[in-house]
C-alpha cells in the first residue's frame, strides 16, 4: 500500500489507497434440505489520486500490479472531477465493537444445525410450508492509507442468519420469512421463528379490502420496504446539492411529524452498519438527520461536503466506484405507543410487511407505489386474513406529515436500520 | 497472471479429483466506466479483476469455494470437497452433457474498453449538453459502463471451454424539479461491445428531457384496473416478470405444488401468445455459446400458442424433473455459483399495428418505457418511465408514471391483442439471489391487456 503512495508521489500525485479483504462461509438449505456450502474469499484495492488538482481512480480485485494501477488512476485523472478535499490526516478514531472472534469459533456443523433450527418450528406449525434458511459468517478487514498520513483499519465480523418459506395451495403462493444479522452470532433463532409464525398465523386466511384511503400501519420491514430508498435520496449531501432532493432547501424546517426522528449513527456496538470511520478514513458520527419532524442534516463525504462549503459527516461509502454520501446505519426513534393498540384503533385498514416493487417508481420524489406481497387486513381492531392483488401508493413527504403513532417495539431490519411500527391515517388502497 | 496457464493445471487436477462431479471457473475482466452527475463528470475509473472458483457435487451436496488468490489450487479442490461432503444427503445425478473444448471470441472485434476515454466522454458531453438545453431542468445523471471478460469453463469429464464476452450500457436520466416536487425520465440502452448505438441517440435523449419537464405538472391516475398498452421496452419487462421468472425451473423442481402447477400442456393465455427465451439467438446482450456449466446454449419456447411447452434449466433442474438441459445456468462472475436465468426473452409478434391495437379504447392507460420490475413468481409488478391517457382511441394527457401489477395466472389470459413491431431492449439487467446486474435482453411487440391493476391516487 505505502508502495502506491510512493510511486504516486513520483509522478507528482496525493493519493489514498484503500484494501478491502473478506472471508465469508455461507450454509444454505432449500427445499428444507441442507444444499450447499459455500466459501468466498476476496480482497480488492482501490487506488485514488488527486494530480493536477483532479481526481483519478482505478480499482483491482486479485492480484494488485501497483504500476498499472497507479497508471490507470493517472489516465484517468485527467478526465476525472476537480478535487475540492484534501486527504485527511485523522489517526484515531472512536471506539466501537464490531469485531468478535466467538464468530470463528462456530463450525460448519453448528451453522447447519441452526438452519435445521430455524425450520423445524415453521414446519411444525405449518407442516406443507417448503422452507430455504442460510446461516453466513463473515470477516472483513480494511485497511486506508493516504499521503496526508492518514491511516485507519479494523476488522469486523458479521453474523447473518435468515429463514424463507413457501406456501403453495392451488394458484395461491405465500412467502413468509424473516432475517437479521450482527457482529455476533446468533445461537438464538426463537425471535426469528415467531415472527415468521406469527406472519402464518395472521395469513392462514385471505380477506378482501377496499379500494380507497384506508389507515394503514407498517411494521419495520413493511416501512423499510416501502420508505427507505426514498429517505435514504433525500438526505444525501449530493442529491441536495443538485437540488434534486425535496427537502434540500428544508434544513430547519418541519417537514415531518413531530413524532419523527431520524438519526445516522454508525456507533452501535455489535451492528454491521457500524464502523469506527468511513471509506475515506474520516471518524464515524452520530448525525441527527430529523429532530422532532424539522430537518436538521443530511450526509456528506469529503467531496460533496466541500463543494457544498459543509464537513464530512463520516459518510463517504464505496459502492463500487470512488465514495459517496450513503447511510450507515438509521435509526428512528421509537415512540410509546404498542402495536396491538394501534390494531384495535382501525376499524377497516391494512397492516403492511412487505411491499414489492416500492422502490421502482419516482424515488427522488418520495412517491412509491407497490404490490403488496405480504399484508393483513385490519377489521374492528383484529386482523382478519391476507390480503392479495392490492397496491399501494403514496408520497412519503405526505404520508410522514402526518403519523397517528409510532410503536414502543422496533427492529434492527436486517440488522441495519431500526425501525418501530409506523401507523398512518390514510394510504392509497387499490384493489381488485 | 495468466488464467490459460492455471486453466490447464486445473484440468488435470479436476480429472482425478475425488467428487461425483467438480468444474472450476476462471475469469479475467477490466472495464472502464464515466458518470455525470449534473454538468459535471463525476467519476471516471478503470477497474480490472482475476478471479476463479471450484465447485463440487457430492452424493447431492453441493460445496462452492470463490477466490481471487489463484495459488494453492489443489487446496482449494480439497476444501470445496470436504464442504460438499459435508453438504451431501442423498445422491443424484446431472443431467448428460456431451464435453467441449472450444474458443469463442467476443461478437464485437474491438474491445471498448480500450477505446480511449477521451472518445467516449465526448459523445457524452454532447448528451449532457442537450439535456442542460432544456429549460426547467434541474440536473442529469449519466452512466455509462465497458466491460470485457474473458472466461474458462473447466470440468471433471473433461470440457475445457474459453469464451469472451464484451457488454456495453448506457442510462441517461433528467431530472426535472420546481417548488419541491422532482420529476425524472430517461434512457437504458446497450449493445454486446459495438459502440456505434451510443453516436444515435440524440433525438430520443431531447424527448425524454423534455418530458422531465412535462411530468412536473401532469396529473396522477387514478388507482384501478384499466385496460393498458405497453410499448415493447415495457411489454419486454413484462415478459421478464410475468412469466419469465416462474420458468425457472430452480423454482419450481423441488416444489411438488408448483410443479403441478407448471404442467407442461397447461394454458397460460391465448391462442395469440408465444413467448420465447434463448442465448443462441445471437447479437443480443443475453446470448453465448455455452453457459456456466458448459452446456450449449439453445433457444426454448416457454408458450407456444398460450400452452406452456417447456422452461429453463441446469443440469440438476432438468435432470430432477427429467426433461433436457437448456443451456440456462449462468453466474455473474466467478464469485458466484452458476444459477438458472434467463437470457434473451420476448413476445413473439403477431400482426396488429399500433393504432389498430388502440383504436377501440375508450378509457386506458399507454405506459411506456421502464424504471423496473419484480416479482414473486405468482404476482409481480412492474413501473413505466412514462405513461398516457388513452381516450376514445386516442393518446391522450402524460401522467405521472405508474406502477403496474398482476397476478400471472390471470394478466396473461387478459393480453387481447398483439402487435407486429417486435424490437427487443438492450439496457436491461436482471437480479436474482443476489446475483446482479446480470446482462439480459428482453423484449416484445406493443401489446394490449386489459384488467391490468394500476397503481395510483
Amino acid at each position: 500500500m505505502e508502495e502506491m503512495l510512493e510511486l504516486s508521489r513520483k509522478l507528482g500525485a496525493e493519493a489514498e489507497v484503500y484494501k478491502i479483504t473478506s472471508e465469508e462461509t455461507t450454509v444454505k438449505f432449500e427445499a428444507n434440505r441442507l444444499k450447499h456450502i459455500q466459501g468466498k474469499q476476496s480482497s480488492s484495492t482501490s487506488l485514488r489520486i488527486i494530480k493536477d488538482g483532479k481526481i483519478g481512480y482505478a480499482t483491482t480485485s486479485g492480484q494488485t500490479n501497483p504500476e498499472k494501477l497507479v497508471n490507470a488512476a493517472v489516465e484517468t485523472s485527467r478526465f476525472g472531477m476537480e478535487a475540492k478535499f484534501k486527504f485527511p490526516s485523522f489517526t484515531s478514531f472512536p471506539e466501537v465493537t464490531i469485531n468478535d472472534a466467538e464468530i470463528n469459533k462456530i463450525t460448519m456443523e453448528e451453522m447447519i444445525k441452526l438452519c435445521e433450527n430455524m425450520i423445524a418450528p415453521l414446519r411444525e406449525h405449518t407442516p406443507d410450508l417448503l422452507c430455504e434458511a442460510g446461516v453466513s459468517k463473515a470477516i472483513v478487514t480494511v485497511e486506508l492509507v493516504n499521503s496526508s498520513h492518514g491511516k485507519a483499519s479494523y476488522t469486523k465480523s458479521i453474523f447473518s442468519l435468515g429463514v424463507e418459506g413457501t406456501l403453495v395451495r392451488d394458484t395461491d403462493m405465500l412467502f413468509v420469512g424473516d432475517y437479521t444479522s450482527s457482529c455476533q452470532p446468533v445461537v438464538n433463532v426463537q425471535e426469528l421463528t415467531r415472527s415468521v409464525i406469527y406472519q402464518l398465523e395472521c395469513a392462514r386466511r385471505q380477506a378482501k379490502v377496499s379500494t380507497g384511503k384506508l389507515p394503514v400501519i407498517f411494521t419495520p420491514d413493511g416501512f423499510t420496504s416501502a420508505f427507505i430508498a426514498s429517505l435514504t435520496a433525500a438526505f444525501n449531501g449530493k442529491l441536495v446539492l443538485e437540488g434534486a432532493s425535496p427537502i434540500g432547501n428544508s434544513l430547519g424546517k418541519l417537514v415531518f411529524d413531530e413524532k419523527f426522528t431520524l438519526i445516522d449513527d454508525t456507533l452501535i456496538n455489535y451492528k454491521p452498519g457500524s464502523r469506527p470511520c468511513d471509506d475515506e478514513g474520516v471518524p464515524s458520527q452520530r448525525t441527527l438527520l430529523v429532530e422532532k419532524g424539522r430537518v436538521t442534516a443530511f450526509l456528506y463525504d469529503l467531496q460533496t461536503a466541500a463543494r457544498a462549503g459543509k464537513k464530512s459527516t463520516g459518510n463517504g461509502i464505496r459502492g463500487g466506484g470512488l465514495p459517496s454520501p450513503a447511510p450507515g446505519a438509521l435509526v428512528i426513534e421509537p415512540g410509546n405507543t404498542p402495536y396491538n393498540e394501534m390494531l384495535k384503533d382501525i376499524k377497516e385498514g391494512l397492516v403492511i410487511e412487505q411491499l414489492m416493487g416500492a422502490e421502482q417508481g419516482n424515488v427522488l420524489g418520495g412517491e412509491f407505489s407497490g404490490n403488496v406481497l405480504l399484508g393483513y387486513k385490519v377489521e374492528n381492531g383484529e386482523i382478519t386474513g391476507r390480503v392479495k392483488d392490492t397496491m399501494i401508493s403514496g408520497n412519503i413527504y405526505d404520508l410522514l406529515k402526518n403519523i397517528i403513532a409510532l410503536s414502543e417495539e422496533h427492529k434492527w431490519v436486517g440488522g441495519f436500520m431500526q425501525v418501530p411500527y409506523v401507523y398512518l391515517p390514510a394510504v392509497s388502497v387499490a384493489s381488485r | 497472471m495468466d488464467i490459460e496457464l492455471v486453466g490447464h493445471e486445473l484440468l488435470h487436477l479436476l480429472k482425478n479429483a475425488p467428487a461425483d462431479y467438480i468444474e472450476a471457473h476462471l475469469e479475467e475482466s477490466e472495464s472502464s466506466y464515466i458518470t455525470y452527475r449534473g454538468k459535471i463528470l463525476e467519476s471516471i475509473g478503470r477497474n480490472s479483476a482475476i478471479g476463479g472458483n471450484v465447485r463440487a457435487l457430492v452424493k447431492g451436496g453441493w460445496g462452492f469455494l470463490s477466490f481471487n488468490n489463484l495459488e494453492s489450487l489443489s487446496s482449494r479442490i480439497d476444501a470445496v470437497i470436504k464442504q460438499a461432503k459435508l453438504a451431501s444427503t442423498e445422491a443424484f445425478y446431472l443431467a448428460p452433457v456431451d464435453s467441449y473444448k472450444d474458443n469463442v471470441p467476443a461478437d464485437c472485434p474491438l474491445n471498448p474498453v480500450t477505446v480511449p476515454l477521451e472518445d467516449k466522454k465526448q459523445i457524452l458531453d454532447e448528451y449532457n449538453e442537450l439535456i442542460w438545453r432544456t429549460p426547467k431542468l434541474q440536473t442529469s445523471v449519466i452512466n455509462y459502463g465497458d466491460s470485457r471478460k474473458k472466461t474458462i469453463f473447466i470440468n471433471s469429464s473433461g470440457s475445457y471451454i474459453v469464451q469472451e464476452k464484451m457488454h456495453v450500457t448506457l442510462r441517461v436520466t433528467a431530472i426535472a424539479a420546481d417548488n419541491g416536487e422532482v420529476q425524472q425520465a430517461g434512457i437504458s440502452t446497450g449493445s454486446t461491445g459495438d459502440l456505434s448505438f451510443l453516436k444515435t441517440l440524440h433525438p430520443e435523449i431531447e424527448r425524454v428531457s423534455k418530458h422531465a419537464v412535462t411530468l412536473l405538472t401532469a396529473p396522477y391516475v387514478k388507482g384501478g384496473e384499466y385496460t393498458v398498452v405497453l410499448d415493447p421496452v415495457l411489454a419486454g419487462v413484462f415478459v421478464h416478470e410475468a412469466f419469465g421468472h416462474l420458468s425457472e425451473s430452480d423454482h419450481v423442481y423441488e416444489n411438488e405444488r408448483l410443479r403441478e402447477l407448471m404442467k407442461i400442456g397447461k394454458r397460460f393465455g391465448g391462442k395469440n401468445l408465444n413467448i420465447v427465451d434463448g442465448a443462441a439467438i445471437p447479437g443480443l446482450r443475453g446470448s453465448y455459446k455455452y453457459d456456466d456449466e458448459g452446456v450449449p446454449a439453445t433457444k426454448t419456447y416457454l408458450i407456444k400458442e398460450g400452452i406452456l411447452t417447456g422452461r429453463l434449466h441446469s443440469r440438476e433442474t432438468a435432470a430432477k424433473m427429467g426433461e433436457k438441459p437448456t443451456g440456462n445456468a449462468r453466474a455473474i462472475s466467478y464469485r458466484y455459483p452458476p444459477i438458472v436465468r434467463m437470457t434473451n426473452t420476448y413476445i413473439e409478434p403477431g400482426n396488429i399495428s399500433f393504432s389498430d391495437l388502440i383504436s377501440d379504447i375508450k378509457e386506458g392507460v399507454y405506459v411506456k418505457n421502464w424504471y423496473g420490475g419484480t416479482t414473486s413468481m405468482e404476482m409481480f409488478t412492474f413501473s413505466s418511465g412514462e405513461a398516457y391517457m388513452i381516450r376514445n382511441g386516442q393518446i391522450a394527457e402524460a401522467l405521472r408514471p405508474v406502477v403496474l401489477s398482476g397476478n400471472v395466472f390471470t394478466t396473461l389470459h387478459n393480453i387481447e391483442a398483439i402487435g407486429n413491431d417486435l424490437e427487443m431492449n438492450q439496457g436491461g439487467g436482471c437480479g436474482k439471489a443476489g446475483q446482479s446486474p446480470l446482462p439480459v435482453s428482453n423484449g416484445s411487440p406493443h401489446i394490449r391487456i386489459s384488467k391490468c391493476l394500476v397503481g395510483g391516487r
